[in-house]
């Protein structure tokens, strides 16, 4: 087991109101093994497709991601990168997928244009060469007739097989990470199961390293080998995936479980989550669920670390401590 | 090129812009082979004869040293349309290269390139422009150019500054940086074509503007130099003899004002088709 991708203390600031910066990610840790598929789940504004923009340093400005951050691929320490160094690695060590493939394709370039613009920004060969190869990479994510494809341009496809160009693209110079920020979310069910089933085919015969990022539980089960749960800018519970869906601890990840429909079992009623996540420029003290939590009590005015639930299975809540408080 | 084609077909389908085009169409094809067809503007068969009033030899009259006015508008046009066209390709281009490099970079070099184009847009371009041409006497048509160009750029600056400053956070820009595209290739493969739109807009307002201007300068004698025709010197020379033969000044004149009304009339209707909320 090798670790491709390092996350330590990852902090992301931007300027607010009255000189204050603030914090939508804050304090992120996770490690990714080759090969191994990772979800990073939690809902809109938790601070997830800030971490993996942060991964490249493509944080919008005016944000910036705060020293005593640490990103390591490798050898590689990617936060003291820049200028060319840094475009180096964007592509090749990490491929990116972005949840709208609608928006994420240059509307007046055709396909092959664009996959061939990441093979040629990386790789040295003739035009026709990366032709051939944008070819088979379109064959390769199961795109029917690629040569035809290859001269279309991004309104004359599907939302699914644009998304697919997508994958073509963000494969195009062969990374060992690939990272999907809700790669299905702007996808029909059945086009979705598609998509994951490329994704997963293309993991398994290119050995990538995935990180996931989703809020829909149902594509994390069966597919990632670890999920890292976060609210508010922080990890709050991290587990391999078996053990996390056996045995949810963390109240805010309960809940996310509570909140989905289930088919198999006894009919009950959802139980969605109150209320809404925090702004970002007022995170809540102590721990940032309780305003929301319906375990809360008075230690959970101190802001928790991480803490152990069981081995390799970690939340930020002080039920940790009192697991018989922590019964459904 | 497409979104160019695209708002150009646009602008024809425009009643207005139809007509400015045609107009313009006309006034090039004239500048172009009219010179030709035409008697020599320099040439002055019958001096003593003096001005003469519009007639058969001479459509449009001849002016006080018996030049064609018909052959010395045609030229003029040749003269004031090429100053024109040039000097806006430079301004464009300038303009186009800091707005895109502002822009896109931002910080530092936005921070000084802007704060520069604020100081430069503070001085009147007609202070700038009268203030060299009033130390250089006889001033070459390039160098005309050249000056004119160089002074027209700022406000086009800010334009493309300002769109690309909104491309920037588009989705496909951001998936470009993070596929490892050079800069170089984003801000000509991914921005410039998006700003070309707004780009030919300003340009084709910006050569009523620039004909305005040179026949400005001209008209001070201080622009195109004699025995050149333009048509802000014709008009100039016209003067003494306004009363005794206005055709002298008329001709030049209404070529100025339709071809600015027409540029205008053009740019207007481009402006609708690349920005349809702005109309």
């Amino acid at each position: 087991m090798s670790r491709v991708l390092e996350v330590r203390d990852l902090r992301v600031s931007f300027p607010g109101p009255d000189h204050r910066r603030f914090y939508p990610v804050d304090g992120v840790t996770f490690s990714l093994e080759r090969g191994k598929t990772m979800a990073l789940v939690g809902e809109s504004g938790s601070g997830k497709s800030l971490t993996s923009l942060a991964l490249l340093q493509l944080v919008p400005s005016p944000g910036r991601v705060e020293t005593g951050s640490v990103i390591r691929m490798g050898e590689t320490d990617v936060l003291a990168l820049r200028g060319e160094a840094l475009r180096r690695i964007r592509g090749r060590r990490v491929g990116m997928i972005f949840q709208d493939p609608m928006t994420s394709l240059n509307p007046v370039f055709t396909v092959g244009d664009q996959i061939v613009e990441g093979i040629l920004a990386h790789f040295k060969m003739p035009r026709a060469a990366a032709r051939e190869r944008a070819l088979q990479l379109l064959q390769e994510v199961g795109i029917p007739d690629p040569s035809t494809r290859l001269k279309a341009y991004p309104h004359q496809l599907s939302g699914g097989m644009r998304q697919r160009v997508m994958i073509a693209i963000a494969l195009s110079a062969e990374p060992e990470i690939l990272v999907a920020d809700e790669p299905t979310t702007a996808l029909d069910v059945t086009v979705q199961a598609q998509i994951l089933e490329v994704l997963d085919r293309l993991q398994e015969s290119r050995g990538m390293a995935v990180l996931l990022i989703t809020h829909d539980l149902g594509i994390v089960a069966g597919r990632a080998d670890r999920v890292a749960v976060m609210y508010a800018g922080q990890i709050v519970e991290e587990a391999p995936t078996a053990r996390l869906f056996a045995n949810p601890s963390h109240p805010y990840t309960q809940g996310l479980f509570a909140s989905v429909p289930r088919i198999k079992g006894p009919l009950r009623r959802l139980n969605p989550i109150g209320g809404s996540i925090p702004a970002p420029t007022a995170w809540p003290s102590g721990c940032r669920f309780r305003p929301r939590c319906p375990k809360a009590f008075d230690k959970s005015e101190l802001e928790p670390p991480l803490l152990t639930v069981e081995p390799d299975h970690q939340m930020r809540c002080w039920l940790a401590e009192e697991p018989n408080k922590n019964r459904g | 090129m497409r979104p160019v084609l695209d708002a150009l077909a646009a602008a024809w389908r425009h009643p207005q812009g139809r007509v400015g085009a045609l107009i313009l169409l006309i006034v090039a094809v004239a500048a172009i082979v009219g010179p030709w067809l035409l008697p020599d503007p320099l040439s002055q068969p019958d001096i003593l004869a003096g001005s003469m009033p519009p007639g058969l030899g001479h459509p449009f009259g001849t002016d006080q040293l018996n030049r064609d006015i018909l052959s010395r508008v045609v030229t003029g046009a040749r003269i004031s349309l090429g100053v024109a066209l040039l000097a806006v390709a430079l301004s464009m281009t300038l303009g186009a290269a800091v707005g895109l490099v502002s822009g896109y970079l931002g910080g530092v070099v936005d921070a000084a390139l802007m704060r520069l184009v604020d100081g430069a847009l503070a001085i009147p371009r007609l202070f700038i422009l009268l203030l060299v041409l009033a130390v250089w006497e006889r001033v070459p048509v390039l160098a005309l150019i050249l000056l004119i160009g160089a002074t027209g750029w700022f406000a086009t600056s800010r334009i493309v500054r300002a769109e690309v400053l909104r491309l920037r956070e588009e989705a496909y820009v951001r998936a470009a940086e993070a596929l490892g595209a050079r800069r170089r290739r984003i801000i000509f493969r991914h921005l410039l074509p998006n700003v070309v739109g707004p780009l030919l807009v300003t340009a084709t307002l910006a050569v009523g503007d620039v004909i305005l201007l040179e026949a400005g300068l001209s008209f001070l004698g201080l622009g195109i130099q004699p025995p050149l025709p333009s048509w802000g010197g014709m008009i100039l020379d016209s003067k003494e003899v306004l009363v005794s033969a206005p055709w002298a000044g008329i001709f030049p004149g209404l070529a100025i004002v339709i071809t600015v009304l027409s540029a205008n009339l053009f740019g207007d209707a481009l402006r609708d088709a690349v920005d349809p909320r702005g109309a």
